[in-house]
């Protein structure tokens, strides 16, 4: 077929190492057509990046691609680089995960894209800058005249995809290669930019290959999914056909892994425990400097956030970054310390007890953190990280008796004995969190606190590590703190959620009842941000995906500070900051207008 | 912008007493005086000579007088070399010093960054090992070795260059000493380049730069390379305050008539003013030369905020 933009044939890429030529794709066939979405899914490390490096001669050094690779009939297999050149950039763009590394930090944005319409499409600078501040507009980035003269680390995640796609648009391609364009991006804004490049694919015509590890963001877009597993492709068929009938047993895997996450599951009712932990209008904020000479401002991380959390408990904290849940989640183990408020444990205020008494409640309060392998002393082994605890708290605990316990810890959380004597950067990621996990449980806690526990875990580690705090919660009857950007984990984990936004809180309410009947128009959004692994729902979803971006917490708006993003804001929402009012089902929820909406 | 420059020299000043300070102090912990080693000094004479130079009062007065002398641009006395001040020493010295540093930076750079950049391209293969063996000789190399070498081949051999001396800086003079000084600081100026553009030619904002098809030399100019420059600017902040100094080695293989001398021979003979002057010197170089350095570190990294 003619209309093909990109097709491998027999594709394959290996990479030289000292331990021998390891494959990291083989004899992998693909292509796409001018106006279709082809979606490649897989675990990481199933190479569906390497493939398309591979095609762009974009390897690392070691790296080596060999089969063929055409582009509209050429095969760009062994082109010499200068003719390569032309094609990258000018005959396909590329998009890559991280937004924050990919740009070119010390370049504005405006000279970014320049470069791009000068090189390839011989424009003088003046002429090649209209058309950068034109391809802001056509990403919808916010304010792109001065988006223009800012460098990167000025932009939010979202704005900074932006730009990259319009590097990437700006030499009039005709094929986009979008690689993991939202995994580094809060949930909000990957429903935004999936829903630009789904307007984009409509409206321009252009060739779209969409690799993602994620079956929800690729059923939005994607005409033909294809599956990749330890470098080969194992099924490839029309989206609505390979959602509704995979043939292969780990295309069926990952998709019910992938609908769990998005499935309600009916909440626990929580019977009348005793309250275990709460806060009351607990406040923090950060000095920040405010211009020159060492002058500072405060931010507010956390404002007045009051909750309870019952024995045996599990509540979910929910938002966008910069929205506070992880301040919340360390103020309350007061890792960061309040501006306002009260942190009560067990009938007892933290704040009123002494060094070496909080010293010794901190053995029922323990937390587990998100970077798994940083969050551990280097230069510590497995077996001294988890057995530490028990060394502050029960001293008089034998070094052996010390170990067993360090031992029967791991074998719960399903570490390997051998892996005692291993250091942190021996670990892989998963195994690193479970060392996490032990290195708190060894205590026997009351409280776990979760701080975003996954989200730098891939996607099948993800669901071990998330079934692996369900059953220690099931078996120990410990309180959960979960804090987390994916609300799919929270749903499946949690009884009840605190959604929070710019440091308020913006609704409370038992799992059930918030993921089926939002109160907050906020809760609404991120609700709808979920990408749903169904291709028959996704597209119109995304197609109902509404721009705009929190404002700096710096400069919070006044009265309701979710109004500036509300579909529902009246002029009364900026006027006052709306009360904290009750609803029905034990929920709660911070808007004047909840009732009619 | 101007604001926090002034507020960035301003800062310098209580570090440079802090440097003076803990100078006058240490100078006087150390035991033995200026004039110990002249033989047969009448204690009478021995009075006197302390009495003339101040050294008979208690510490705080010396210091207090000190840095009075300071503030008017006056370091005093040399206690040794008597017809000098310290002031008068180091407006001989300094220029020749000056010259040789500028001219061995300059060699260095000309040499040491391209060598860098030259390495971490061809990265693994023959011109990386070429260029990775000789700047680990040159940095193992001491320049008391490198210069007499240096002369033994192009002054007696070949008789293209002078073997030492100064003639006021006429340019034949000053090439063996400038590659000898010059010499390990280009190693090391080459080691550091190599490195740290191969960090940045890893990273995903190369790749992607890459994937826009600009071409190699776009991608390494614009992209690659300012990040690459940022460790060898804050390298270069001390390193040229070092190299004008004076290095005693150098110039006393060249016999030059610079500075480099008079810390070493200053320090033995317990010369305080000329030791605390040329410390003066020193300390205001290496905080000046720091300050622009972390300004063009700004300048090459938008992150860093002057604000």
């Amino acid at each position: 077929m003619a209309d093909r933009v990109l097709r491998l044939s027999d594709f394959s890429v290996r990479f030289a190492t000292a331990a021998g030529s390891v494959p990291a794709a083989t004899e992998v066939s693909l292509s796409v057509a001018a106006g279709e979405c082809l979606g490649v899914v897989g675990e990481s490390g199933a190479g569906k990046s390497q493939l398309f490096l591979g095609a762009l001669g974009l390897l690392a050094a070691n790296g080596r691609a060999a089969g063929r690779a055409q582009l509209q009939g050429r095969d760009l297999l062994g082109l010499p680089a200068r003719e390569l050149d032309a094609v990258r950039g000018r005959r396909v763009g590329m998009v890559f995960q991280d937004p924050m590394t990919s740009l070119t930090p010390h370049l504005r944005i405006g000279t970014q894209i320049a470069q791009v319409r000068m090189r390839h499409l011989g424009e003088p600078a003046a002429e090649a800058r209209r058309r950068a501040l034109e391809l802001l507009r056509r990403v919808h980035v916010n304010d792109p005249e001065q988006r223009l003269l800012q460098y990167p680390h000025e932009l939010s995640g979202g704005m900074r995809q932006r730009a990259m796609i319009a590097i990437a648009l700006a030499g009039n391609p005709q094929l986009l290669i979008a690689d993991e364009p939202t995994t580094a991006l809060d949930v909000t804004v990957q429903a935004q930019i999936l829903a630009l490049l789904q307007e984009l694919k409509r409206e321009t015509g252009l060739a779209l290959i969409l690799i993602s590890h994620d079956l929800g963001a690729v059923a939005g877009l994607a005409d033909t999914v294809a599956v990749m597993r330890q470098g080969r492709l194992i099924e490839c068929a029309p989206a609505t056909e390979l959602f509704a009938s995979p043939r292969q047993a780990y295309t069926r895997a990952l998709l019910e892994e992938a609908r769990a996450l998005a499935a309600p599951v009916p909440a626990q009712a929580s019977g009348e425990a005793p309250v275990a932990l709460e806060a009351r209008a607990l406040s923090v904020s950060y000095p920040v400097p405010a211009g020159g000479w060492g002058r500072r401002a405060a931010l507010a991380a956390l404002s007045e956030a009051s909750l309870t959390l019952h024995a045996g408990e599990s509540l979910g904290v929910v938002g966008e970054s910069g929205s506070g849940k992880s301040t919340l989640a360390r103020a309350l183990l007061k890792l960061v310390p309040h501006t306002a408020g009260r942190v009560v444990w067990m009938g007892r205020d933290l704040d009123a007890l002494s060094r070496a008494r909080l010293r010794a409640q901190r053995r029922d309060l323990q937390i587990i953190f998100q970077d798994p392998l940083g969050s551990l002393d280097p230069r510590m082994r497995v077996a001294e990280l988890v057995g530490e605890g028990l060394r502050v708290h029960e001293p008089s605990l034998s070094a052996a008796a010390r170990r067993a316990a360090a031992q029967a810890m791991l074998a719960r959380v399903g570490l390997e004995a051998g892996l005692m004597e291993r250091y942190p950067h021996e670990l892989s990621g998963g195994q690193g969190q479970r060392v996490g996990i032990a290195r708190a449980m060894v205590l026997a806690p009351k409280l776990l606190v979760c701080d975003e526990p996954v989200s730098s875990l891939d996607v099948h580690s993800q669901a071990q590590v998330v079934e692996l705090i369900a059953a220690l919660k099931r078996e120990t009857g410990l309180a959960l703190l979960f804090v987390s950007h994916n609300l799919g984990i929270v749903q499946r984990l949690c009884e009840r959620v605190l959604v929070l936004y710019l440091g308020r809180m913006m609704e409370l309410a038992p799992a059930g009842a918030l993921f089926a009947a939002p109160r907050h128009p906020y809760t609404r959004e991120l609700l709808a941000a979920i990408p749903l692994p169904d291709p028959r729902l996704q597209p119109g979803r995304l197609s109902a995906v509404r721009a705009g971006e929190a404002p700096s917490p710096r400069d919070p708006p006044s009265g309701c500070v979710y109004r500036t993003r509300c579909p529902f804001a009246q002029a009364a929402c900026a006027a006052a900051r709306p009360a904290w009012e009750a609803a029905s089902g034990q929920g709660a929820v911070a808007c004047r207008r909840w009732r009619e909406i | 912008m101007l604001r926090y420059l002034t507020g960035r020299i301003l800062g310098l000043l209580p570090t440079l007493l802090v440097i003076v300070t803990l100078s006058f102090l240490i100078l006087r912990l150390a035991p033995g005086g200026p004039f110990d080693q002249e033989q047969g000094l009448s204690p009478q004479v021995r009075a006197n000579l302390d009495r003339a130079y101040g050294l008979d009062q208690s510490l705080p007065v010396q210091y207090a007088h000190y840095l009075r002398g300071l503030l008017h641009g006056d370091f005093g006395p040399s206690l040794r070399q008597r017809d000098f001040t310290v002031r008068e020493l180091i407006a001989q010295g300094l220029p020749v010093s000056l010259t040789l540093g500028l001219a061995a930076l300059l060699l260095a750079l000309a040499v040491g960054i391209p060598a860098g950049i030259a390495a971490a391209l061809w990265q693994g293969r023959a011109p990386d090992h070429l260029l990775s063996g000789f700047a680990a000789c040159a940095l193992a190399l001491p320049s008391f070795v490198v210069g007499p070498l240096l002369a033994l081949v192009f002054a007696l051999h070949l008789h293209w260059l002078p073997v030492a001396g100064w003639q006021h800086g006429m340019p034949r003079y000053l090439v063996l000493p400038a590659i000898t000084l010059g010499l390990p600081m280009a190693a090391y100026l080459a080691r550091l380049m190599r490195a740290s553009l191969i960090e940045t030619l890893r990273s995903a904002y190369v790749r992607s730069a890459r994937a826009r098809g600009l071409g190699a030399a776009s991608v390494l100019w614009h992209h690659a390379l300012p990040p690459a420059l940022l460790p060898v600017v804050s390298y270069l902040g001390p390193a040229i305050a070092f190299v004008v100094t004076g290095s005693l080695v150098v110039e006393s293989v060249f016999g030059l008539p610079g500075t480099g001398r008079y810390l070493v021979q200053g320090a033995i003979d317990r010369d305080y003013p000329l030791v605390l002057g040329m410390v003066v010197v020193y300390g205001t170089l290496t905080l000046v030369l720091n300050c622009l350095a972390d300004l063009l570190y700004g300048a090459l990294d938008p992150a860093v905020h002057h604000a």
